[in-house]
């Protein structure tokens, strides 16, 4: 008989396959393209898209179609220990794979040596602020009417000792006791239910990562409605759907 | 930004008949809205609208060994991010002038007004003092970006707790104490910011009136028993400030500061 797993109950009371609670709202920027908010629990994301626009330097342009590129950083009293302002290696790697993330459903075939540009900014963090940005960052892009193929929509799930979970939160990720935590964060396009960012921190067999990838992909679902009604509904707070 | 010309005059041709084009005096302030508590992760933070000119501030703390010069008094620091997140106008890197001059009018303007007590954020002389990080982003930019930077730092700074310092493991904890960050009340000074465009003196300029001014004078005042006191100046760009113009800027002063005084102090002390 297999041991017990340690985490037996979430530090927040959640049920295992719980997302915390989530607000979205797309239209705080008033001088850009497009831009939202979104916010699971203690970890808020806000997303402003400009473009597409000519990009310079001429060199990186793309005569075939338009990029796009993603900027995303937290602000320094965003966490508990203050994080210095501009680019680190952290960040830059997240710009890298939410730019992955996103390029499936962006269509620029039609803008040429243009950029969309995404910038992601993180008030608060209390983990899972990369997928936290892709969800504000795709509300943004479909605000800024930037011909889209597909959404997508994005969510930490982990595993805290033996006991898989959704929507990991700071003090699930720093779960030490047992097997220790591993996390999760994916991205699923909304039509296609392709995975389009998935990375991996920690232990975990096939059969776990088979069983948590299916809560993720169902949080996700939920999320993606969420986005939707605060895109029928710009300027006003969203925090659940009515079914 | 680029104010296509025709504009430029009929910005211009308004203000002389004392009109803006916002439909507000010359003298008039846009309506400013505040929220604090944006991150739980901070010692104090704040969002501040100023018409539709966004700010978000944060007060972090930590420890620091004491300067050289200065043994007995804590450190401060202030940054300010202008990204192109706020405006077409921004760009991507390192911080340029706009954001650096800033920072550094801020910085000064809290500095030396002696809002911050220095000397009780001194933990043991010559070895141990608070280091006090004020964080400055543009959310969005519609114009006097610096007006509302600075009276969000001010909520933020005379909002913002001590956090619980273990001095056994000479390390901060990681919650907020009940003891305020010292500040001195008296001192608090705020920015007024004035541009010249054609005959007239505005405050709290928009964007595009920013772009087509002439110059603008940055003036920090604080409260002498009722009386402005100006603890800190800036003037910017090329044109030059007649006499005329510094003695209407200086009347503009004296009757704004009576309408901005006790709203700043609401602002900031909630009351």
């Amino acid at each position: 008989m297999a041991e017990k797993s340690k985490y037996t109950k979430r530090v927040d009371g959640r049920k295992f396959d719980e997302v915390r609670p989530i607000k979205a709202k797309v239209g705080i920027v008033p001088s850009a393209d497009g831009s939202a908010m979104f916010e699971t629990g203690g970890t808020r994301a806000i997303a402003v898209v400009r473009g597409p626009r000519t990009l310079h330097p001429q060199h990186k342009q793309n005569p075939e179609k338009g990029i796009l590129r993603v900027t995303y950083g937290m602000m320094p009293f965003s966490v508990w220990d203050r994080i210095r302002p501009g680019p680190s290696r952290r960040s830059q790697e997240i710009n890298k794979v939410i730019e992955w993330a996103l390029s499936e459903c962006v269509d620029l075939d039609a803008f040429p040596n243009t950029v969309v540009d995404v910038f992601i900014q993180i008030p608060q963090a209390d983990a899972g602020t990369r997928v936290a940005g892709i969800n504000a960052a795709v509300m943004a892009l479909a605000h800024a009417g930037v011909p889209m193929k597909d959404m997508a929509s994005a969510m930490a799930v982990g595993k805290a000792d033996k006991t898989l979970i959704v929507d990991v939160c700071k003090e699930e990720e720093d779960f030490d006791e047992g097997e220790g935590a591993t996390d999760i964060p994916m991205c699923v396009l909304s039509r296609s239910k392709k995975i389009s960012l998935l990375q991996l921190d920690g232990k975990i067999s096939v059969d776990e990562l088979r069983e948590v990838l299916k809560m993720g992909k169902k949080a996700c679902e939920d999320v993606h409605k969420i986005q939707v009604e605060a895109l029928k509904s710009v300027g006003n707070e969203i925090e659940e759907v009515e079914e | 930004m680029i104010v296509p010309e025709i504009q430029k005059e009929r910005i211009t041709e308004y203000l002389n008949e004392g009109k803006r084009f916002d439909g507000r005096k010359p003298e008039e302030h846009r309506e400013i809205e505040v929220e604090l508590g944006l991150s739980k992760n901070a010692e104090a933070s704040c969002s501040l609208k100023l018409g539709k000119t966004e700010v978000y501030v944060g007060v972090k703390l930590g420890l620091a060994e004491p300067y050289p010069d200065s043994q007995d008094e804590g450190t401060f620091m202030t940054s300010a991010e202008l990204s192109p997140m706020a405006s077409e106008d921004f760009e991507l890197g390192p911080p340029k002038i706009n954001s650096i001059e800033l920072a550094r009018i801020i910085d000064r303007g809290i500095r030396e007004s002696g809002f911050l007590d220095f000397k009780k954020l001194c933990i043991k002389e010559g070895e141990k003092v608070w280091q006090v990080f004020l964080d400055i982003i543009a959310i969005n930019d519609d114009g006097n970006l610096l007006d509302a930077a600075a009276l969000a730092s001010l909520i933020a700074l005379g909002n913002a707790k001590l956090p619980v310092y273990n001095e056994k493991e000479d390390r901060i904890e990681h919650e907020l104490s009940k003891e305020p960050l010292p500040v001195n009340k008296e001192a608090m000074a705020f920015n007024m910011t004035f541009h010249k465009i054609g005959n007239e003196i505005i405050v709290d300029a928009s964007k595009e009136e920013e772009e087509i001014s002439e110059f603008r004078l940055s003036i920090a005042v604080a409260d002498n028993k009722g009386k402005p006191r100006i603890t800190a100046m800036q003037k910017g760009k090329e044109a030059s400030i007649s006499e005329e113009d510094m003695e209407k800027i200086l009347s503009l002063v004296e009757l704004k500061f009576k309408e901005m005084m006790p709203k700043v102090n609401k602002f900031v002390w909630g009351k």
